[in-house]
């Protein structure tokens, strides 16, 4: 039967096993998703840089329109800021760097006197803002895992709104960039106001061959007018594709960490288990040699043993019934 | 020698083909048809359909709003929401049209409701093979 100590570890160790099969499934899980979400990232991205094109020809072409998600604020009183974080943890270091990342932003704005609007995206995110009592504007869940369109679209349209009402002088947008599948980083980027087109052409993929000559309907400001808005939601769109796809890179890479862990947990456990019934064994091995040897002492020898330590051979030589003992 | 066409929606590209002509509509604009050759133009679309004609077949969008680009013989249409005929769903359309004209009815400043109309009345033409006009 095994011991108490065996008995715990075999416990633990079966535990641990139990805790290594859900990691391992979330591990494949993520590994997929990181797949899929690439994807959609990769698919989002003609889109983008469409629109960036047509701001390309249209700066161009010497359209300067006066729209108000262009206009600068002479004082920044208030910054909004839109963090993207996720709904679900386990993703390791992936939303405390991002919230971290933003709350930084919000001192900042603060010691330089400004106050702050905030535009959450994800739960945690929420969680972490709400528990130490900031002012949150707008929080938004159940979007950052696939993000939609019409989710970006939503938030985008918020912001846009606050920022041409004139409520907000300036956003900046807090992502996780994914740049490759072992790589993401933290990234704050100007949202509103807008860099003038000049600048959007330059960012852009930079195909400004000579065709100033484009022909514009209704007119190059009408065009400006209703693409800029487009761009800040494709914008705001591919910040979160990428976040989602960073998401389920960081969770996947916890995880492997994890269920690696769990297995050389296993292994550490599993000696000591061995250990501790080889343990067991020996001292059980002990006791029945012991017993053994007691026993078979006992009945090996004639000698009496309690007549030997009473009346022993040197003091009594003669006494009658050390002879009679030995006699028999 | 013909048009290159790209359908461009915010999460993929959801047409890729080639064209003799390609028809739209732009606000303030009216009808325009591209052909090879048509200077760089960029426009603002209407909620309107937007055809792909080929020499013996053609492809029709619902397109709701979104823009478009000519330059080198490439057309590309971007926006929000661009559906083929074949993926119209006419219930549901015929459906949204009279919510839609219910809303109007209770209270006809309703642009929300407007747009829904318009967007399901577009919907039914290209699901149709109609014009948009006759509805």
């Amino acid at each position: 039967m095994p011991g108490a100590k065996e008995r715990e570890l075999k416990r633990r160790i079966s535990s641990v096993q139990n805790t290594k099969k859900i990691t391992r499934a979330m591990e494949l899980i993520a590994a997929t998703r990181v797949v899929k979400a690439m994807q959609r990232a990769n698919e989002a991205k003609p889109y983008a840089e469409q629109i960036t094109n047509v701001i390309e020809n249209l700066a161009a072409g010497g359209a300067e329109a006066d729209h108000p998600l262009l206009r600068e604020a002479e004082s920044v009183d208030n910054v909004g800021f839109v963090i993207i974080s996720s709904d679900r943890g386990l993703a390791g270091a992936y939303n405390g760097q991002v919230i971290k990342a933003g709350e930084r932003q919000v001192m900042a704005a603060q010691t330089d006197g400004a106050d702050y609007t905030l535009f959450l995206i994800g739960k945690k995110a929420g969680d972490y803002f709400r528990f130490r009592n900031y002012r949150i504007e707008a929080h938004y869940e159940g979007m950052s895992d696939t993000p939609a369109y019409a989710d970006a679209r939503r938030v985008a349209n918020e912001v846009m709104q606050a920022f041409t009402e004139g409520s907000i002088d300036r956003v900046e947008l807090i992502y996780t960039e994914f740049l490759t599948m072992g790589s993401q980083k933290v990234t704050v980027r100007r949202f509103l106001p807008l860099e003038d087109t000049e600048t959007m052409a330059e960012m852009g993929s930079g195909d400004q061959s000579a065709l100033a000559s484009f022909e514009f309907e209704p007119s190059a400001e009408g065009v400006l007018a209703s693409l800029l808005p487009r761009y800040v939601e494709a914008r705001l769109f591919g910040a979160l594709l990428e976040s989602a796809a960073s998401e389920h890179a960081s969770r996947q890479r916890a995880m492997k960490a994890a269920t690696d862990n769990a297995e050389e947990l296993i292994v550490k456990l599993s000696r000591d288990m061995n250990q501790a019934r080889q343990d067991a064994i020996t001292t059980e091995i002990m006791e029945i040699v012991g017993g053994a040897e007691a026993l078979g002492e006992d009945r090996g020898s004639d000698e009496d043993l309690l007549l030997d330590f009473l009346v022993p051979d040197h003091l009594f030589p003669d006494h009658p019934d050390q002879h009679e003992h030995h006699r028999s | 020698m013909s048009l290159h066409v790209e359908v461009v929606s915010p999460e993929r590209v959801t047409y890729s083909g080639d064209a003799d002509m390609v028809i739209c509509r732009t606000v303030g604009g009216g009808d325009i048809a591209f052909q090879p050759g048509h200077v760089p133009f960029v426009g603002v679309l209407e909620v309107w359909e937007a055809r792909v004609i080929r020499p013996d077949d053609e492809d029709t969008f619902a397109v709701h709003s979104g823009f478009v680009q000519v330059a080198r013989d490439r057309v590309t249409i971007l926006s929000d929401v661009s559906e083929p005929r074949a993926d119209i769903d006419v219930e549901r359309a015929e459906q949204a049209r009279q919510r839609a004209e219910q809303a109007l009815s209770d209270d006809a400043d309703d642009a929300e409701a407007a747009a829904a109309a318009r967007r399901a009345t577009v919907r039914l033409a290209v699901a149709t093979g109609g014009s948009a006009d006759s509805h």
